[in-house]
């Protein structure tokens, strides 16, 4: 993998920040957009803009096929079996959001259990939340253990025949850690539970097998995989898609209508009122050939490979205090270095051109875990190098220096 | 725009010996708030007796701007009457906002803060406690309890 060649491919890393060379290192909040799929979603409306599915005239059809060629993508990009599992949605929270209503308003009754994380994203808990208030179901968690991963030993317990829905993220993405998800659907299954796997922070970053895993719902975002924003992807198994009944109602979803009643369009339509957003979708396409052009391995080998070598060299510093586990992990490490809080490192990174995140990430209830009011995240990519790595080392030792003169 | 226009030597040194951080005992009003997107927490305890603000404290988490910020304000606003509380709660967020320049806010120490204009990601770092003390100013009741957007 040729990292000086990907870095020519994205016109934003030649830009300046505050007069110095532009670091990002928020890729785990969204990725940057390589010139190929900003030229495909400038192609679509330059060349072949029309609304899809209903025309009958060249640009519609053209339309039309190109939109739903990239569906059949992203099904191959994932392993689903069939293009009709991939429903397009505008985000990881859409997608979740849509299972919570139109699979568990259906099927979570009163009594029923639900089990999640602390680690969850705000978006694969808060969803649940309200499900399980609706519903009369009761929120559990699994338990963790220190270093923070899923403590797995007691899954006996945790999962009974009152289980309805497993909802777990892939990968955290405060912690870092990747969770065995495979090996999770199969424990979940054994008690007829159902169970959704928050992509957002894998499939950018590992290659991803829906099958492989067995997950019943796998949701992920295309802007934090070098596609546009605005488009997500819900996968569903068939059978579950096609018990669940549409999620928002109107155009396109339909099979006929009359005054009083309807019927509805096949999967995946079904779940796809109005216009989508098809520029992106063509977008989105462009990214994930990007992707496989370079293969999915090589980035997972290149982000370990990163990350390893900023945890040497963040571990270095003293007062430095990193979360999750050492192992195996994503591509992002969340930490806190000297007590200063993690805004005040972040402007002062910002001002050497350090794009870091911080705050709770969206994780309110990990920070709470964590004891911590707040992290700093760096998150990496595939354009991410150890020069960045050590701007980010430097940068930190200048606010260091800033902050000197404050003991704490 | 350089750090030093943010960090000024006096806003470091509140934060390093913040001033009034601690639990009021006796006090009439007491405020939390919360910034629920940074995680920046602040317990404002006041004491109002006859229309003045007789005396504040606070507790918190936060970045250096936030601490800074509550604790000059404990200062600022001692003895002062709630409308001139109220006055300069306006006074000091239009500055930090840009909207009134330092030089016509009158704000004394305070206009340390004024830096904080220039980025506007700190803004709610550094009003955070004067939103505090705004709703602790106007409220009727003993507790008040809240996040800011
Ligand atoms: C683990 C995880 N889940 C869900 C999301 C939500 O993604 P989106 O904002 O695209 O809906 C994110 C993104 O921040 C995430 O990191």
């Amino acid at each position: 993998m040729n990292v000086a060649e990907i870095r020519k491919d994205f016109p934003i890393l030649g830009r300046e920040v505050r007069g110095k060379r532009l670091v990002y290192l928020d890729n785990a909040a969204t990725s940057q957009k390589p010139r190929c799929v900003i030229d495909a979603i400038r192609e679509y409306y330059e060349t072949y803009n029309a609304n899809v599915h209903r025309a009958i005239h060249y640009l519609g059809e053209y339309a039309t096929a190109a939109y739903e060629e990239v569906r059949a993508k992203v099904a191959r990009f994932i392993n689903a079996p069939s293009e009709r599992t991939i429903v397009w949605v505008k985000n990881t929270s859409e997608a979740i959001n849509l299972v919570a209503y139109a699979w568990g308003r259906k099927f979570v009754g009163e009594g029923d259990e639900i089990v999640t994380s602390v680690m969850e994203h705000h978006s694969n808990l808060v969803p649940w939340q309200q499900l399980a208030k609706a519903r009369g179901a009761r929120l559990r968690f699994f338990r963790m253990t220190p270093d923070g991963k899923l403590d797995l030993s007691d899954l006996d317990q945790l999962f009974n025949e009152r289980t309805k829905l497993v909802a777990i993220t892939h990968a955290s993405n405060v912690l870092g850690t990747i969770n065995p998800v495979a090996e999770i659907a199969r424990k979940a299954h054994e008690v007829g539970a159902v169970v959704l796997v928050d992509g957002a922070q894998s499939a950018p970053h590992l290659p991803v097998d829906v099958q492989a895993l067995d997950c019943d719902f796998f949701a992920f975002s295309a802007h934090k995989m070098c596609g546009p924003m605005g488009v997500g992807v819900l996968y569903g198994k068939e059978e579950l898609l096609e018990a669940m009944d549409p999620f928002l109602f109107g155009g396109e979803m339909i099979g006929s209508v009359s005054l009083e009643e309807s019927t509805w369009n096949e999967i995946p339509w079904k779940f796809e009122a109005g216009t989508p957003n098809v520029a992106d979708v063509i977008g989105f396409g462009a990214a994930i050939d990007y992707l496989q052009s370079i293969g999915m391995e090589a980035i997972q080998a290149h982000e370990r490979e990163l990350v390893a070598y900023a945890m040497d060299a963040l571990e270095e510093l003293d007062g430095m205090v990193i979360y999750g586990p050492r192992d195996e992990r994503a591509g992002l490490i969340a930490f806190n270095y000297r007590e200063i809080h993690p805004h005040d490192l972040s402007t002062i990174l910002d001002q050497e051109g350090v794009a870091i995140r911080a705050g709770h990430h969206c994780a309110e209830p990990l920070a709470r875990w964590l004891d911590v009011p707040a992290t700093a995240r760096a998150s990496f990519y595939i354009y991410n190098t150890r020069e960045d790595v050590d701007a980010l080392v430097r940068a930190l030792l200048r606010a260091k220096e800033f902050f000197s003169h404050v003991p704490r | 725009m350089s750090l030093d226009d943010l960090y000024r030597e006096v806003i470091l040194d509140h934060y390093r010996s913040p001033r009034n951080k601690r639990k009021m005992d006796d006090p009439t009003v007491v405020v939390e708030l919360k910034n629920p997107v940074c995680g920046d927490e602040i317990t404002l305890y006041l004491k109002l007796s006859g229309g003045v603000v007789e005396a504040l404290s606070f507790e918190g988490k936060g970045c250096s701007i936030s601490q800074a910020s509550a604790s000059m304000m404990t200062q600022a606003v001692r003895g002062k009457s709630l409308q001139e509380a109220l006055e300069l709660v306006e006074r000091f967020k239009r500055m930090v906002r840009g909207e009134l320049p330092a030089s016509e806010a009158d704000l004394g120490d305070l206009e340390a803060l004024q830096g904080v204009a220039k980025f506007p990601v700190r803004v709610k770092c550094a009003t955070l406690s004067w939103e505090a003390l705004r709703r602790g100013l106007e409220s009727d009741e003993g507790r008040v309890s809240g996040e800011v957007e």
